[in-house]
C-alpha cells in the first residue's frame, strides 16, 4: 500500500484529480457569484455533458461529438509531450496545427485530393513548420518558445490568406468539404453506426489512440527514444556519447509538428467545422494541448484521458442554461478548469514534499 | 558558554535502500577546524546537509551553543549562523561577484532601493581581514574556480555566519589555490569562526585541521586529534583496512603506436590565443602517458580536440593508423577510443537516467542492447549494468535502477570509469579519473588503469595530482600554456623538477 502511495504514477493521478476538482469548484463559485439560483444546475450540466440527453442513442451521438473533438486535442498534447520529453517546449504547436488546417483544407477544396493525401499534406505542413523552429534552435540557438510563438502568427495569417481562395463568396468560411469534395473526408468504416449515426465519427479517433501508443513505445522502448531523451536531459552527454544532438533537436520538432498537423486533419477532414478566414487568433486547440499534456501527467495514455476530459467539459459548457447566464459562461468555466490543469506539476511537488516530511 | 558551537547527537538518516547516516555523533568546538573524513558514499555530505537543513533526520538532536535547535531549511541554518560552500558552487554566472555575495541578503531600504556601497564597504573589509582578495566587479563566468570559491566564502562571511561548512573544497582547486585556501581557513579559525570541512585528502586534513571525525559506510568510526594521528592510521580508519599508497606496477615494453597526435591546435573559448598550440605526441600500446600541468593550461581543450568534442584548427589525429581528424565522435569511439571525461556531470552522465542506461551510454546501439527493429533490450542492459556495478563496486541504493543524480559523486565517477574501461577499445583517454575520489577508490582506479595497460591498451592520462603523475604513468608530458614543454621518465624526475616545468619556469624543446 505504501509503495502505491509513493509511486510516481499514483501521485500524478492524484495531482491531476485535485486539479480537476479545484477547477470545478472555482467554476461553481463563479456561477454562484453571477447567479446563485442556477449555479448547481449549471455546474452539473458541465459535468454531465452528453448525459444531458435522456435517450441512449442521443447520448451516444453526443458522446461521439466529444470524441471527434478529442482526437485533434490528443494529437496536440502528444506533440507537446513528445517535445517536452526531449527537453523542448513546443509552444509552436498551435501554429503547426494551423499549418495542418491550411494544408488539409486547401488540398481538399482546391485539388479535391483523396483523404489520405490531405492527411499526409497536413502532417508534412506541420512538420515543416516544426522543422523551422528546430533549425533555428539547433544552428542559431534561437529559443524554440520565441520562434514558435512568432511562427504561430505568421502561420495563422498565411493560412487565412491561402484559404480565402477556397472560401464561400458570401461568408468568411471555407467551403463545406462534405459538399465540395466528399472523397477528402475521413472514412468512418462503420464507426458512425456505433455512435447514433454521428457522421463526424471517423477513423481519426482510433488513429489518435494508436498514435498515442506509438509515441509511448518509441519514447520508452526504442533506441531512438533513448537518444532523444538523452539529448533532452543532457545535451553535452549526448554529444559525448556520439549522438548527433543537433539532428535530434530538429527531428524532434519535425515529428512534434507532424503530430500537430495530423491533429488538424483529424478535425477538419471530418467536415464538422469550416475554417473562418478572418480568424484573428491562433486555434486554441494547440494551447489546450499544453494543458492536456500536463493534466495527463506527460504520459501518452494519460493524455488520452485528459484530452477527453477537457473536451467533455468544454462541450458540457454548452448546456449551461443561457437564460440565466451570458453565452460566454461556458467558455469561461471550461477555461478556468483547463487553466487549473496546468497546476498538476505544482501539486505533485507539494505532495512529494509532504510525503518526504512525514517519512 | 557551552564548549561546543555545534553538537549533532545520534543522527540517523535513511534513504530508500540505504542508511546514509546511522547513529552519528559529531561535535564542533568553537574556533576549531574539524575535518569530516570518509570514503565516497560514507554519508559525509548527507550529514552536512542535515546540519544545513536540506534533509530532516529520522532520529537525533542538533544543538547550537548547548541549546537544542530545529533546522527545517537553509534559511533556519542561516539564522543560526551556519553557512555552507557546496561542492558545486551556487553562483549566478552572469552576475558580478558583488551581486552574488549580496544575493538573498540585499542591503535595500524601505522603498526597495539597493545600497550597494554599504555592502561593498563591508565586503572589502571582510576580504582584507581574511586575505580573500577578489575583484568584486568581475563576472563569475570570467573568474577562476578558486576565485569563485572565495566568492562563496565571502557570501557566508557577509551573512555573519559563525559556523562554516566546506563540502570537499579542494576537489576543484589547483595546488597553489589549495595552499591559499588552507591559509584562509586558518585565518578564519583564528578569528573565532568554527569550520567543518569534508575531505578525503589526508594530507590536507593533517595540515589544517585540529580534529577529525571518520565515517565509514554511514557509521561513526571515531574522532581523533589530528596532532596525535598519522596519515596511515586515518586511512585505515576510513577504509577499514591498510591502504597501499604506492602503485604497484611492473615494467612493460611499449608496443605499436596507437594514438598519433601531429601538430594539433585548438582555439580558445575565452581569448584569441590558441588554447592548444601545435602539440605533437604519440601513445603506444601498453603504455600510460600522462599529461601533467596546472589546471587551465590547455589540457581540457587538448582532450576535446582528440575526442572530437571540439574541432581542430590545425593538425592531425591518427588512431590505429586511421586518420580521425574530422571523424564524428561515434566513429572515433568505434575506431577504438574510450574516454573518461573531465566533467562527469556535463559529459559523463545523463544524471536523470537510471544507472543502467548510463552504463550503456556509449554502447546502447550495439546488437547486444538494441535489436534490429530498434527496440532496446532492457533485460540485457540491466544485467550488463549489474555486472559492472558488481565488478567495480559501484554503490547505489537500487542497483541499476538508481537514478544517477541520487548517487554520490565518487560512485558516479566509478560508474563512468567502469563503463569506459569495460569497453573493447585500445585507447583509453582518462581525464582526472580520480577527481573527488577517496584513497580506497583511487587505489582501485589506479590498479585498473595499470591493468588496462597490461592488457595492451594505450592510456592517455590527464592529471592535476602530482602523486598520480609520479606514480601511475610510464611517461610524463608537461603542458604549459597550450604547449608541451617537457617529457620525463617518472622514475628519473623529482616533483620539484616537474613543478618548475608546470609553472613555466623551465622548458625543453620536445620532439614527438
Amino acid at each position: 500500500m505504501k509503495k502505491i502511495l509513493k509511486s510516481d504514477g499514483f501521485q500524478s493521478l492524484i495531482a491531476s484529480l485535485i486539479c480537476v476538482i479545484l477547477g470545478l469548484l472555482i467554476g461553481y463559485i463563479v456561477l454562484l457569484i453571477i447567479n446563485p439560483s442556477g449555479a448547481w444546475e449549471g455546474i452539473m450540466a458541465v459535468i454531465k455533458n452528453f448525459f444531458f440527453y435522456p435517450s441512449g442513442p442521443a447520448r451516444m451521438k453526443y458522446f461521439g461529438s466529444t470524441l471527434v473533438k478529442t482526437a485533434p486535442l490528443v494529437m496536440c498534447s502528444l506533440s507537446i509531450l513528445f517535445a517536452y520529453k526531449v527537453g523542448l517546449f513546443n509552444i509552436g504547436v498551435a501554429g503547426q496545427y494551423c499549418a495542418g488546417v491550411g494544408a488539409s483544407i486547401y488540398f481538399a477544396l482546391a485539388f479535391h485530393l483523396p483523404w489520405y493525401v490531405c492527411v499526409l499534406g497536413a502532417m508534412v505542413a506541420g512538420a515543416l513548420l516544426g522543422g523551422i523552429s528546430g533549425l533555428l534552435k539547433a544552428y542559431c540557438n534561437v529559443n524554440e518558445v520565441i520562434s514558435g510563438i512568432m511562427l504561430n502568427w505568421i502561420c495563422l495569417y498565411t493560412v487565412n490568406g491561402l484559404l480565402s481562395k477556397v472560401k464561400e463568396p458570401t461568408s468568411p468560411y471555407t467551403y463545406n468539404i462534405a459538399i465540395k469534395s466528399r472523397k477528402s473526408l475521413l472514412p468512418s468504416f462503420g464507426l458512425d453506426k456505433l455512435f447514433g449515426n454521428n457522421k463526424y465519427v471517423t477513423i481519426a479517433i482510433p488513429l489518435a489512440i494508436i498514435l498515442a501508443i506509438v509515441v509511448m513505445v518509441v519514447l520508452d522502448k526504442t533506441k531512438v527514444g533513448y537518444e532523444l531523451k538523452a539529448t533532452g536531459l543532457n545535451k553535452n552527454a549526448a554529444k559525448y556519447a556520439g549522438i548527433k544532438e543537433k539532428k535530434n533537436i530538429i527531428m524532434t520538432l519535425v515529428l512534434a509538428g507532424g503530430l500537430a498537423g495530423l491533429g488538424a486533419s483529424f478535425f477538419y477532414l471530418t467536415g464538422i467545422e469550416q475554417w473562418m478566414c478572418t480568424s484573428s487568433s491562433v486555434p486554441s486547440m494547440g494551447f489546450n494541448g499544453i494543458a492536456s499534456a500536463f493534466l495527463g501527467a506527460l504520459n501518452p495514455i494519460g493524455t488520452l484521458i485528459s484530452s477527453f476530459f477537457i473536451q467533455h467539459i468544454t462541450n458540457g459548457g454548452g448546456y449551461v442554461d443561457k437564460t440565466m447566464y451570458c453565452s460566454q459562461i461556458s467558455d469561461l468555466i471550461s477555461s478556468i478548469i483547463i487553466y487549473l490543469c496546468g497546476f498538476v506539476l505544482f501539486f505533485k511537488t507539494v505532495m512529494k514534499r509532504m510525503g518526504g516530511a512525514k517519512k | 558558554m557551552a564548549e561546543y558551537a555545534i553538537e549533532m547527537l545520534n543522527i540517523t538518516k535513511v534513504f530508500p535502500g540505504i542508511i546514509a547516516n546511522d547513529d552519528i555523533t559529531l561535535t564542533l568546538k568553537r574556533g576549531e577546524i574539524h575535518a569530516l573524513l570518509g570514503e565516497n558514499g560514507a554519508g559525509k555530505s548527507t550529514l552536512m546537509s542535515v546540519l544545513f537543513g536540506l534533509y530532516q533526520p529520522e532520529k537525533g538532536v542538533i544543538k547550537k551553543d548547548g541549546v537544542e535547535v530545529k533546522i527545517n531549511d537553509p534559511n533556519d541554518a542561516n539564522d543560526l549562523g551556519i553557512g555552507m560552500v557546496h561542492q558545486h558552487f551556487k553562483l549566478v554566472e552572469c552576475f558580478t561577484v558583488l551581486d552574488n555575495i549580496i544575493m538573498g541578503a540585499e542591503p535595500a531600504d524601505k522603498m526597495g532601493f539597493l545600497h550597494k556601497a554599504e555592502a561593498r564597504k563591508k565586503i572589502t573589509e571582510l576580504s582584507e581581514r581574511y586575505g580573500l582578495g577578489v575583484d568584486l566587479d568581475a563576472k563569475i563566468e570570467d573568474i577562476t574556480v578558486g576565485m569563485q570559491q572565495r566568492t562563496e566564502i565571502l557570501k557566508m562571511l557577509y551573512r555573519d555566519n559563525e559556523i562554516l561548512i566546506f563540502d570537499e573544497p579542494t576537489a576543484v582547486l589547483t595546488p597553489q589555490e589549495i595552499d591559499e585556501l588552507m591559509q584562509i581557513m586558518k585565518n578564519l579559525s583564528a578569528e573565532g569562526k568554527s569550520i567543518l570541512f569534508i575531505s578525503h585528502k589526508l594530507n590536507e586534513i593533517m595540515a589544517v585541521s585540529d580534529r577529525c571525525t571518520v565515517l565509514r559506510k554511514g557509521k561513526y568510526i571515531g574522532t581523533v586529534n589530528t596532532s596525535e594521528t598519522t596519515v596511515e592510521k586515518l586511512s585505515a580508519m576510513m577504509v577499514g583496512r591498510d591502504v597501499n599508497f604506492h602503485v604497484e606496477k611492473d615494467d612493460k615494453e611499449a608496443g605499436d603506436v596507437v594514438l598519433d597526435v601531429e601538430g594539433i591546435s585548438v582555439a580558445s573559448k575565452t581569448s584569441k590565443k590558441m588554447a592548444v598550440n601545435d602539440v605533437s605526441f604519440k601513445v603506444h600500446a601498453g603504455e600510460i602517458v600522462c599529461i601533467a600541468g596546472i589546471d587551465g593550461n590547455g589540457q581540457t581543450e587538448l582532450v576535446y580536440g582528440i575526442t572530437g568534442l571540439e574541432p581542430l584548427k590545425h593538425g592531425k589525429v591518427i588512431l590505429n593508423g586511421e586518420d580521425i581528424t574530422k571523424a564524428p565522435i561515434r566513429k572515433r569511439s568505434a575506431a577504438g577510443m574510450a574516454h573518461i571525461p573531465e566533467d562527469r556531470h556535463k559529459h559523463g552522465l545523463v544524471l536523470d537516467y537510471p544507472l543502467d542506461y548510463n552504463m550503456v551510454l556509449q554502447r546502447y546501439f550495439e546488437p547486444e542492447f538494441t535489436n534490429k527493429a530498434g527496440f532496446l533490450k532492457k533485460k540485457n542492459i540491466r544485467s550488463y549494468a549489474e555486472g559492472l556495478i558488481e565488478k567495480f563496486d559501484v554503490r547505489s541504493g537500487q542497483g541499476g535502477a538508481t537514478i544517477a543524480r541520487s548517487m554520490s559523486g565518487g560512485n558516479q565517477q566509478k560508474a563512468i570509469a567502469a563503463r569506459e574501461m569495460d569497453r573493447d577499445t585500445n585507447l583509453l583517454v582518462a581525464v582526472q579519473p580520480t577527481r573527488g575520489l577517496d584513497v580506497g577508490a583511487i587505489e582501485f582506479i589506479h590498479k585498473n588503469l595499470i591493468a588496462q595497460r597490461d592488457e595492451g591498451k594505450a592510456v592517455l592520462l590527464v592529471s592535476l595530482e602530482l602523486d598520480e603523475v609520479m606514480d601511475v604513468p610510464d611517461r610524463i608530458l608537461v603542458m604549459y600554456e597550450g604547449e608541451i614543454v617537457g617529457e620525463f621518465d617518472p622514475k628519473k624526475v623529482t616533483q620539484e623538477e616537474l613543478g618548475l616545468y608546470m609553472s613555466g619556469a623551465k622548458r625543453d624543446e620536445v620532439k614527438s
